[in-house]
């Protein structure tokens, strides 16, 4: 274990900044080593300027222990990168560079991930002048060299209504041999716009930071801006924030097995999910009015109760729309054809899984039983379970395979819920945030980890706001899940991840 | 086979009768604001102050601006007077982008194409999506239309994979510096004469991204625009009422409009 001792947190829970302890930077690479060979894995690793260096805060699950453990060190314009021996930390580093213009010195592949300026006018990693044009995509690509080697480009504008990312494939005739993603399109400059917040606007931010999984986001603000102002949403409410994150989860698993379906020409459950999955849309617009569950999560709460009559119409309305469900993905899991094309495509082994960082439904079909809901439970989920649902052969039917049975357990667990509603307030009014800490917040959205991190400045204001969206783990696992395969089927990798663009770039 | 078309016929047709019958919303679904400035407290400007993108002016009487509007509620929640009302009205697409800021209980909506445009469009219209900055809700609920529930094709309206294919783009997101070019390179690789369609608040005034120096603000800085559809995101039905009304597709005798 660790020759330092890390400051444990839970989640949701805030610690005085102090109490975390300051190592040197040697110290804290080797502890997050440590860590991670362990067994612990990396939630965050975020930057922030002190005096004429930036602080490096990095967050780690321990899940054996369910709580987190966080340490920070200093570093000047060059450190010794933690990448060579914690591969989990590559992209997180490439990031660090970015934003403020630090070296991780030994990173073996170090570009930008977002192209944009460094936060930190006169230090870029790259030595490039302030003023010097940062294009997305412009940098270098890996390159495999050879006679018939030919590269593919992609994007940014794909062809089907989806966001902007550029994906580069070296083949050889119709096998991949590398893919190379490069992102940043999306980048709307978030996590800068919450700095000195909360305000009016910070919570319609973290809605918005992957449309498809408000609801996790904004439960991970919520927490957070709770446990750093010391209050609680009330039973009544964590419920309504379960339901609501389940039925994200539903609508979304739902629908990626309908895009799986069409993606290998499977076209009646194409048909019938992407139907229920506005159907599910259309129960959360039940609880709050919106399809994507905006406004429903605040600070100390729900903004919207339900009423009994509003509580049976959804646990109705959900059982018509899970009969449905069943026959539509039960023709799907049925079919030889289409398991013929899901089986061994675009596998991951659970080694490769660990190496990474993976989190959510993709580390889960490799056999790992990462799920925040079981690991560190927050909310409704510290007394009741949803089991964890894996599958162990890494491949795009084990993605599907485990969206299937995540959508079965999530839905018996609305029901229970919505079958046992405590009566009480929805919200409380949250005080002022405490000043000078830091408070770690994680959901387990439909994705994987949501996570939310925040530092305050004495009175209280967010002086430092990290996101790490799902997606952030896991692009790189999509690139590797690419090798040695056909380039035909990128479309049916791509889909059995679903990664958001926006999550990432921020 | 036997057992697909089982569950065919036991799930049996589902497209929605929209634009015969109004689409059916939940109670809780925020439409198009109805202000009564007459109601007013001389010197408050609660709800301006609560709005979290600037878009109420309450200095002199009283205007929401529907472009900026997150549909949040934050307003009507702390009026203590009642002046913002919410309709459940979903019909709200402007041709212009003053048309939205809201001033009372009336909105005008958007005209037709001219008539040369419209036998153009008028039964076939393809477009390219282009997603710039879109946090996937508004791609999300754009891409739903093509779903079986509402099957936009029985009008003709189909999303296509190419900017060469298609008489338009439809737009999300308030467009950021790193997708300025690409929007601007898919406009000019779509043939004339084209339109552009902006959907939700991000891509009409930058949404809850207004004024960030990484965000240009939205299609109109970039491209021109000839159909604004609010929201955050707007719901299927208010993108879909106004493709049609860009159209000419409905009329003061449909069911919808009565
Ligand atoms: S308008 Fe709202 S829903 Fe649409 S892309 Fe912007 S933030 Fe997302």
């Amino acid at each position: 274990m660790a020759r330092v001792s890390l400051a444990e947190l839970y989640n949701g829970g805030a610690v005085l900044l102090a109490e975390v302890p300051r190592l040197g930077w040697e110290d804290l690479r080797v502890a997050v080593g440590d860590e991670v060979a362990a067994g612990n894995r990396l939630a965050a690793l975020a930057g922030r300027p002190v005096g004429d260096g930036i602080e490096v805060l990095a967050v780690l699950v321990r899940p054996e222990q369910g709580c987190l453990a966080a340490g920070r060190a200093v570093v000047g314009d060059r450190f010794a990168s933690l990448t060579p021996g914690c591969p989990q930390a590559h992209w997180f580093e490439r990031e660090l560079a970015e934003g403020w213009g630090i070296v991780p010195e030994g990173h073996p592949w170090l570009k930008p991930i977002r192209f944009h300026r460094s936060y930190r006018p006169g230090h870029d990693a790259w030595g490039r002048a302030d003023d010097a044009p940062i294009l997305p995509s412009v940098t270098d690509f890996f390159r495999v060299d050879g006679e018939e080697v030919h590269e593919v480009a992609v994007g940014p504008v794909h062809a089907g209504v989806i966001e902007p990312g550029h994906f580069r494939f070296s083949c050889h005739g119709e096998r991949v041999m590398h893919l190379e993603i490069s992102l940043g399109y999306q980048h709307r400059g978030v996590e800068r716009a919450l700095v000195g917040g909360p305000d009016r606007r910070s919570v319609h931010l973290a809605e918005t930071l992957a449309g498809d999984s408000s609801v996790a986001h904004a439960t991970a603000f919520s927490q957070l801006v709770e446990g750093l102002s010391g209050c609680q949403a009330p039973p009544r409410a964590e419920i309504i924030r379960a339901v609501a994150l389940e039925l994200e989860r539903l609508a979304n698993h739902v629908g990626d097995l309908g895009a799986l379906a069409g993606d290998v020409g499977y076209l009646p459950t194409l048909s019938f999910c992407g139907r229920l999955r506005g159907d599910i849309l259309n129960l959360t617009a039940e609880l709050c009015g919106n399809r994507f569950g905006r406004n429903l999560v605040r600070p100390g709460g729900v903004a919207f109760d339900l009423e009994p009559e509003r509580v049976e119409r959804l646990a109705t309305r959900l059982g018509a729309a899970m009969r449905d469900v069943r026959g539509a993905v039960g023709m799907l899991f049925d079919s030889s054809s289409v398991m013929a094309r899901l089986e061994g495509t675009g596998a991951l082994s659970a080694a490769q899984a660990v190496e990474l960082g993976l989190v959510g439904v993709a580390a889960r079909a490799c056999g790992l039983d990462r799920d925040v809901r079981a690991e560190l439970p927050s909310g409704m989920y510290r007394f009741a379970q949803v089991p964890v649902s894996t599958w162990h052969t890494g491949d795009v039917f084990a993605r599907a395979w485990v969206r299937w049975l995540e959508v079965q357990r999530s839905s018996q667990f609305i029901q229970d819920r919505l079958a046992a509603m405590p009566k009480g307030p929805t919200r409380v009014d949250c005080r002022p945030l405490a000043g000078g800490s830091l408070a770690v917040s994680l959901v387990e959205g439909w994705r994987g980890e949501v996570c939310h991190l925040a530092i305050t400045e004495p009175a209280g204001r967010f002086a430092s706001y990290k996101v790490v969206d799902p997606s952030f783990h896991n692009w790189m696992g999509l690139a590797l899940a690419l090798r040695e395969q056909q380039i035909s089927d990128f479309p049916l990798c791509n889909k059995s991840f679903n990664l958001s663009y926006c999550g990432h770039d921020l | 086979m036997i057992r697909a078309l089982r569950e065919r016929w036991r799930q049996g047709h589902r497209t929605m009768a929209y634009p015969a019958g109004a689409p059916v919303l939940p109670d809780r679904h925020l439409g198009r604001p109805a202000l009564d400035p007459s109601r007013c407290l001389p010197d408050c400007h609660a709800c301006a102050e609560a709005c979290p993108t600037a878009a109420i002016d309450a200095t002199a009487g009283l205007t929401l601006d529907l472009g900026r509007c997150l549909f949040c509620a934050a307003c009507s929640q702390v009026c203590p007077r009642a002046a913002i009302a919410w309709t459940g009205d979903w019909r709200m697409a402007t041709r212009s982008r003053e048309a939205l800021v809201v001033k009372d209980r009336e909105l005008e909506l958007a005209e037709a194409l001219d008539a040369r445009l419209r036998r153009l469009f008028g039964r076939s219209l393809k477009l390219r999506q282009v997603s710039a900055g879109g946090c996937n809700a508004c791609e999300a609920d754009v891409n739903v239309l093509s779903t079986i529930g509402w099957d936009i094709g029985r009008f003709g309206i189909q999303i296509v994979a190419s900017p060469r294919h298609a008489d338009g783009l439809l737009i999300t997101g308030p467009v950021p510096e790193n997708m300025r070019l690409g929007l601007e390179k898919t406009w000019q690789a779509t043939p004339s004469p084209k339109l552009v369609i902006a959907v939700g608040a991000c891509a009409i005034a930058g949404g809850p991204f207004a004024g960030h120096p990484e965000v240009t603000g939205g299609a109109a800085a970039t491209v021109p625009v000839d159909l604004f559809i609010p929201g955050c995101p707007p719901h299927p039905a208010t993108i879909l009422d106004g493709l049609l009304r860009l159209l000419g597709r409905l009329s003061a005798t449909d069911p919808v409009e009565s």
